[in-house]
């Protein structure tokens, strides 16, 4: 029986697995850690890759049995998507174990094995319906990128309105709605039937959904706070930013209060937890009207500002729950101005819980903005007397090194310049972080704030600077102008009273730090001391974790790992030395290990089959050719995410929001590339592949060049333009990108087809394991050598792909 | 003469009898013996290698003593009673762990405890660690915010003949007034600073240590010191012999 290619069909089975792959990570995120999720699933992807292997094999049969094999592995991602995240959540992983327990590797592997199952099947479906209608593979593949491109928005969208769970619910009968589609597009006889079934899995789907819950690691936050008689969940909100979990205790006070000074006696009023992915807890305290209350928020480090000079304007970037707003109040400020990214807290603050906090935002004299930090004070006319970064990450996520992967724009050089110009001439920076043991966040950032200071056109950055600590927290304070004398003083007497360490002031001594909490060596002393001389290099050479600012190209603030040091942490495993170790990038290379032993092994198991089985084809089958296959198309897999990424990274700055700039940008890229692919089509039928190849190939280096060259002056010349000119310009920007990147993958794959038509799924298998190292690959060559490097990188791999090409085995 | 023979055999059958029955039990507490005897091995090897930040080559031979005689098998679950002597945290249930061999060695060490000293702790989990101070003082008082778990604790503790320890269920935060003040508070509950209150029921001259970090790896151990005058200073103590700066070039 001849079919009509099932377009639609494949557009909506591919949105749903990019819908299902970005749910995952939020899934993740919630009942493991952020780092955690992106291993899973960038190893779960590899389905894909297995996908090529299992339809080469397989194509002959499969071909024959076209419509029920198509159909049978939709069906099967449907029910797999939902059935194998609930089984996988069962399975009791705690990657803290990984190291003691031979157990927990094998949980990893079976959550892997159990989530890569959707992925295989919907592989399998496109992978297929490639093969059997090669003659529209362009088309095809278009289709597919579009359905790409409009699953990655739906699933944001979605993440507004329905709660993970449910959302996962949804994307399961996306796949089931694409079945019907199949089914009708291909005009199957029986197709009363087949919505029959449907219905069936349908009802059957939303009695599991009513008896599914999230099953959190017993070792979140949030699961130990419950565990405390008295202490429940009062409310919970979700948006693709997280899920807050609103708890509240009857019994026992929260008493959120970090980095206390030990001569404190004060502790805060009634409080109300908020957790973001059953991590990371901000308190919303109680309005009280009683300034007394909230002396408590006078024994901290990030206070000190406040007795220098009285800021009457102060901005605090990261709300959260309050309590900074809270601690402007306290010490009088006239006007605060106050940013918080997700919506969904600013609501709890503004609404839900205005008569907790005795209506704290109900007045002039306070702004809650929503927002991004860097962006707020990018577009802001204000000038204040005091900017305060908050410090709202925890310390558990902080010290166990798990933001090594998360790009922040926040503390780079360029963002603190961007604050210190929007300060008034005697203004103050101050960023607050937590103290880890041996020192790493807060050298960086001193070094950061050297490096910003210079860049103004500061000769002595060292009398612009002040540093304090408590065992918990410590708080660099950065001024427009020198201290002065005064300053230095106030801020001897706030540190005396509460048992802080002042271990860096314009005229400071060896002997007046490291005094109260005392470190085995006066390390920020030193540090300061070196960071501000000419041992600079040396010093960062010898530090064993890496202290070099974090800039805009390499935004990496948390990125502390050395692999010097690696030797050395793993001698003292047995003596507690684990905790050293900054695991957050570590787990990053060890997810590429194992995408590329994956992938090697899913490339290289059909080429042993191939050697039996591609005799039919007549044109293909010196190895060479297979080689010039490979390397085309995991030249082109790596390189069109590298471009996505480093353009995803790029955006942020330019669009400050990085949940918008990411589905803006992903959505662009996808849509647009899908464009090109319809469009490479009439090459594809012409047999001008090689010509078109070349064009899009020169089309991308060149645009790829310009964009490097000069985004950036595009971006500071639009920096003040309003948003929809800034999306307009986003997509105008991306599209020509984008529209002859969608191009080189079809137009090999319908070569392919006239040449040898069994190599479809293997080249399918090869670009999905391209694709999942070049996720992890990107990131660690942004860490190394900044965003830039990646883009050369990806032109390079373009450039290379077109040079592989198997034009003159015509 | 039969009754005197029948008499023998009775008492060589029982014999037999309470041989098969209680050796098993025998055996076992010989198998933990020696595997107890196989950590403090490793811990006072890795101490000797791991422990120069704190200025301390060795381990008090109390606390070898303490850890030599309790028996950690009996703190943690039934299933992973072969791997109570690793020197590795184990899960016990409800989220929490019993610690790292080492690093309790090394806390118990840090507390500087005598026979005399009235001891607190904060965050009972298991039991371990307040059991291992028990060997060591009169008096020793502690406090678990988790029911269930303080009320396994508690009968463990009670099971093993711990009656010089005190247990009580609840908030930690304002310490135990009626028993304070202590020579020596451990607070192993994470709380976001340390409480006001157990600072000030620490006896002058008292020292307080407070585990940072995860449940599974202790990032540093705070020790908080009360000198005679009432003044408070912290030291920040890596558990392991790790410098941040090679030496120069």
């Amino acid at each position: 029986m001849k079919f009509r290619p099932p377009f639609f069909t494949i557009a909506l089975l591919s949105s749903a697995i990019l819908a299902y792959e970005i749910l995952l990570m939020r899934l993740f995120s919630i009942i493991q850690w952020h780092h955690f999720a992106y291993m899973i699933i960038s190893l779960a992807l590899l389905g894909f890759g297995a996908s090529g292997t299992f339809i080469s094999i397989f194509q002959d049969s499969f071909s024959k049995r076209f419509s029920f094999v198509f159909l049978a592995n939709i069906v099967l991602f449907s029910v797999s998507s939902i059935s194998c995240f609930l089984l996988a959540q069962s399975i009791p992983f705690n990657p803290d174990e990984i190291l003691w327990d031979d157990q927990q590797p094998l949980r990893l592997l079976g959550i892997y094995l159990l989530l890569s199952l959707p992925f295989f099947f919907a592989a399998n479906a496109i992978a297929l319906a490639l093969t059997y209608f090669h003659q529209h593979v362009a088309r095809l593949y278009a289709f597919d990128l579009l359905g790409a491109g409009v699953g990655s928005l739906g699933i944001i969208l979605l993440l507004f309105v329905a709660m993970p769970l449910q959302a996962l619910f949804i994307v399961g009968c996306t796949g089931l709605a694409a079945l019907a589609l199949a089914a009708w597009e291909l005009k199957l006889q029986q197709r009363n039937k087949i919505y029959m079934l449907l219905l069936l899995i349908g009802i059957a789907m939303s009695a599991l959904q009513h008896n599914s819950e999230l099953r959190l690691s017993p070792y979140k936050e949030l699961v130990q706070m419950l565990r405390i008689q008295g202490t429940e969940i009062i409310s919970e909100h979700s948006s693709p930013l997280g899920q807050l979990s609103i708890v509240q205790s009857h019994t026992i006070p929260l008493r959120h209060a970090p980095g206390l000074s030990l001569n404190a006696n004060n502790e805060p009023p009634e409080q109300i937890g908020v957790f973001t992915d059953g991590g990371g807890m901000t308190a919303i305290t109680r309005g009280t009207g009683k300034p007394a209350d909230y002396a408590y928020l006078d024994q901290i480090t990030s206070a000190a500002p406040y007795h220098l000079s009285r800021p009457e304007r102060v901005l605090v970037l990261g709300a959260g729950g309050g309590s900074s707003i809270l601690q402007a109040k306290y010490h009088e400020a006239q006007q605060i101005d106050a940013v918080e990214l997700n919506p969904q807290l600013i609501k709890l603050l503004r609404e839900d819980y205005a008569d907790f906090t005795g209506h704290l935002l109900n007045t002039d004299t306070i702004q809650l903005y929503q927002g991004e930090a860097r962006g707020f004070i990018s577009e802001t006319g204000k000038h204040y007397d005091l900017i305060e970064i908050a410090l709202l990450d925890s310390f558990a996520a902080s010290s166990g090194g798990l933001y090594a992967l998360n790009e922040s724009y926040l503390y780079t050089v360029e963002a603190l310049q961007d604050m210190l110009e929007k300060l008034r001439p005697d203004g103050y920076l101050a960023i607050t972080r937590w103290i880890k043991l041996p020192p790493r966040d807060n050298l960086k950032l001193f070094a950061t704030a050297v490096d910003a200071l210079k860049n103004t056109g500061t000769d002595n950055p060292g009398q612009q600077l002040m540093f304090l600590r408590s065992w918990q927290t410590g708080t660099l304070l950065i001024k427009k102008s020198p201290f002065t004398a005064d300053e230095i003083e106030a801020l001897k007497v706030f540190c005396d009273a509460r048992s802080f360490d002042l271990d860096w002031h314009p005229d400071v001594t060896l002997d007046e730090t490291n005094r109260f909490n005392q470190l085995a060596e006066s390390y920020f002393f030193q540090a300061a001391k070196a960071i501000l001389g000419n041992e600079r290099n040396d010093f960062f050479e010898r530090y064993k974790f890496a202290l070099e600012p974090a800039t805009d190209n390499r935004p990496y603030f948390f990125h502390f790992f050395k692999w010097s040091v690696l030797p050395e942490i793993i001698s003292l495993r047995n003596s507690g030395g684990l905790p050293l170790l900054e695991g957050g990038y570590l787990i990053l290379v060890a997810t590429l290990i194992q995408a590329l032993v994956a992938s090697v092994v899913l490339i290289l198991l059909p080429l042993f089959f191939a050697a039996k089985t591609t005799v039919s084809a007549p044109l293909v089958t010196a190895t060479v050719s297979k080689k010039q296959i490979a390397i085309y198309f995991s030249a082109i897999g790596l390189a069109f995410l590298f471009i996505e990424i480093a353009f995803i990274q790029k955006f942020i700055l330019f669009l400050h929001h990085p949940l918008y700039a990411v589905a803006l940008v992903l959505t662009a890229f996808l849509v647009f590339a899908g464009l090109g692919s319809g469009f490479s089509q009439r090459f594809a039928q012409s047999k001008l592949h090689h010509r078109a190849i070349t064009l899009s190939v020169a089309g991308i280096v060149v645009l790829g060049l310009l964009y490097m060259l000069f985004l950036q002056s595009i971006f500071t010349a639009n920096l003040a333009a309003t948003m929809s000119y800034k999306i307009f310009l986003t997509i105008a920007l991306i599209a020509p990108l984008a529209f002859c990147m969608g191009m080189p993958f079809p137009l090999a794959l319908a070569k392919l087809g006239v040449l040898a038509r069994d190599m479809i799924p293997w080249a399918w298998g090869i670009n999905g394991c391209a694709s999942v190292v070049s996720a992890v690959l990107a990131t660690l060559l942004a860490i190394s050598f900044g965003f830039n490097a990646v883009i050369a990188f990806a032109l390079l791999l373009y450039s290379l792909a077109w040079a592989s090409f198997p034009a003159q085995h015509q | 003469m039969n009754q005197f023979i029948s008499r023998q055999l009775f008492i060589l059958w029982m014999a037999f009898l309470f041989a098969v029955i209680a050796s098993p039990k025998i055996h076992a507490e010989d198998f933990y013996a020696a595997k107890r005897t196989q950590m403090i091995k490793t811990i006072e090897a890795d101490v000797r290698i791991g422990y120069g930040n704190l200025a301390q080559k060795d381990l008090d031979e109390n606390v070898i003593n303490a850890l030599n005689t309790v028996p950690r098998h009996e703190f943690v679950p039934k299933k992973l009673q072969q791997s109570a002597y690793d020197n590795r945290p184990l899960p016990i249930g409800y989220g929490q762990t019993i610690s790292q061999p080492y690093i309790v060695a090394v806390m118990t060490n840090l507390l500087h405890v005598g026979k005399n000293d009235k001891v607190l702790e904060i965050g009972t989990g298991s039991g371990y660690q307040i059991a291992v101070l028990a060997e060591l003082v009169d008096k020793a008082y502690s406090i678990e915010i988790i029911e269930p778990l303080g009320k396994e604790a508690e009968a463990r503790l009670q099971r093993l003949g711990y009656d010089n320890i005190v247990l009580k269920i609840g908030d930690g935060y304002y310490g135990w007034k009626e028993h304070a003040p202590f020579d020596a508070i451990i607070v192993t509950a994470a709380a976001s600073h340390i409480p006001p209150p157990l600072i000030k029921q620490l006896k002058p001259g008292g020292r307080m240590l407070i585990p940072v970090g995860s449940r599974f790896m202790v990032q540093e151990l705070l020790l908080v010191e009360k000198s005679e005058e009432g003044k408070i200073s912290t030291q920040q103590l890596l558990p392991v012999a790790f410098v941040p700066l090679t030496g120069k070039h």
